[in-house]
């Protein structure tokens, strides 16, 4: 609500202002999300925005980081886009989500679509092949080492375990859709942690 | 034949289903461009998800390479706005309304609960990109050699998909 006539100088740290966000234009935004998409190979897309919007940019907090984080986590998405929407919506609004949404998507989307083009012209050669296989061999390990990193992360008792579980058979032994698996184990396991009323007075004593 | 509004289907389908992360939805994935709509083999849907781990960003771009595959120019750009759109609004619309959830107690219920079961899911993608990926010892060895790798070292894993290429270029192409 700060009036534009009144003229505030802001000498340093502009964070300072708790709640009050810096303005950031579409364009600052769209051009950190391109160098966030353009260089965070390796997956972890996460821990690169953490630098860049936390420690580098100074635009979110380190605590709005983590509760936007949560957010992202709990929605379907993949996190890097949706802590792009939630971030840029923090700056600047919608604009501000579509810009970061555009900026973190456009190069690997580029890369990906001249993989397609070469892979299309050139996928079934004897070495392409060769070394696609060891590729994907390196994605499974890739993908249960990301699958144990958040699991100790996240996982804190045998119930867990027994979700985790439950989701795995559901989709891979039953062959269920995810949506069905997702609707059954998860809507069990939201019941399973559903609010508890605090201890009442009897159980005091 | 067109098959933009199946891309627009599929894609706006699977977006819904990656809880926790893009791989939650693979197994799906495989379901509807493999078996149902027969755009790729299994084969090459593993091919393009693990050549995606390389790429940098979001680390489902690889559905981009199956929109130009099936349609071209229009098939990724088509791709790109069923998958991320749907989402982009959701996380849009709860980001803004987040804080007034904060006292709704089946918020961090919700959350809780979803979490192990977006690791299952993970899990579950992960065993279905297995069965298209790991055919024996040699195969299994690489996955198994990641896996230890990158739990006991903090190295890019980028690094180590480009390092088994090389490995599976110079030990699969003779035999």
């Amino acid at each position: 609500m700060s009036d534009s006539s009144t003229p505030v100088v802001v000498t340093q740290q502009p964070t300072a202002a708790v709640g009050l966000p810096i303005r950031v234009s579409a364009g600052q935004i769209f051009r950190e999300f391109l160098v966030i998409g353009a260089t965070s190979f390796g997956g972890g897309v996460v821990a690169y925005l953490r630098h860049s919007l936390v420690a580098k940019r100074r635009w979110v907090e380190d605590k709005e980081f983590v509760e936007l984080l949560a957010i992202s986590q709990t929605l379907p998405g993949l996190n890097a886009t949706n802590m792009a929407i939630l971030v840029g919506d923090r700056l600047r609004g919608a604009l501000g989500a579509f810009t970061a949404i555009c900026g973190i998507c456009l190069p690997g989307a580029l890369l990906m679509y001249v993989v397609a083009i070469v892979y299309a012209a050139h996928g079934d050669h004897p070495l392409v092949t060769a070394a696609l296989k060891g590729v994907a061999a390196a994605a499974v390990g890739l993908v249960l080492a990301t699958s144990v990193q958040l699991g100790k992360k996240s996982l804190s008792n045998a119930y867990d375990l027994v979700f985790v579980a439950l989701t795995v058979l559901g989709v891979n032994r039953l062959h269920q859709s995810v949506l069905t698996v997702l609707a059954v184990v998860g809507i069990a396991a939201i019941l399973w942690y559903r609010p508890r009323r605090p201890p009442a007075n009897s159980e005091k004593t | 034949m067109n098959q933009i509004p199946a891309l627009l289907r599929v894609f706006g389908y699977l977006s819904l289903l990656t809880v926790g992360g893009g791989m939650a939805a693979f197994p799906e994935m495989k379901t509807l461009t493999v078996d149902v709509h027969h755009w790729m083999t299994f084969a090459q849907l593993v091919h393009l998800y693990s050549v995606g781990q390389m790429a940098p960003g979001p680390n489902m771009m690889m559905i981009v390479a199956i929109g130009e595959w099936v349609a071209g120019l229009l098939g990724a750009v088509v791709v790109l706005l069923a998958f991320f759109g749907p989402t982009a609004c959701l996380a849009l619309g709860t980001g803004r309304l987040w804080k007034r959830l904060e006292s709704w107690p089946w918020r961090s219920s919700i959350q809780r609960g979803l979490a192990p079961v977006s690791i299952g899911l993970l899990l579950a993608g992960c065993f279905t990109l297995a069965k298209g990926a790991i055919f024996g010892l040699e195969t299994a060895t690489i996955a198994v050699a990641v896996l230890l790798i990158l739990l006991q070292y903090n190295i890019n894993p980028a690094l180590l998909v480009l390092a088994a290429a090389i490995i599976g270029a110079l030990s699969f192409a003779a035999g």
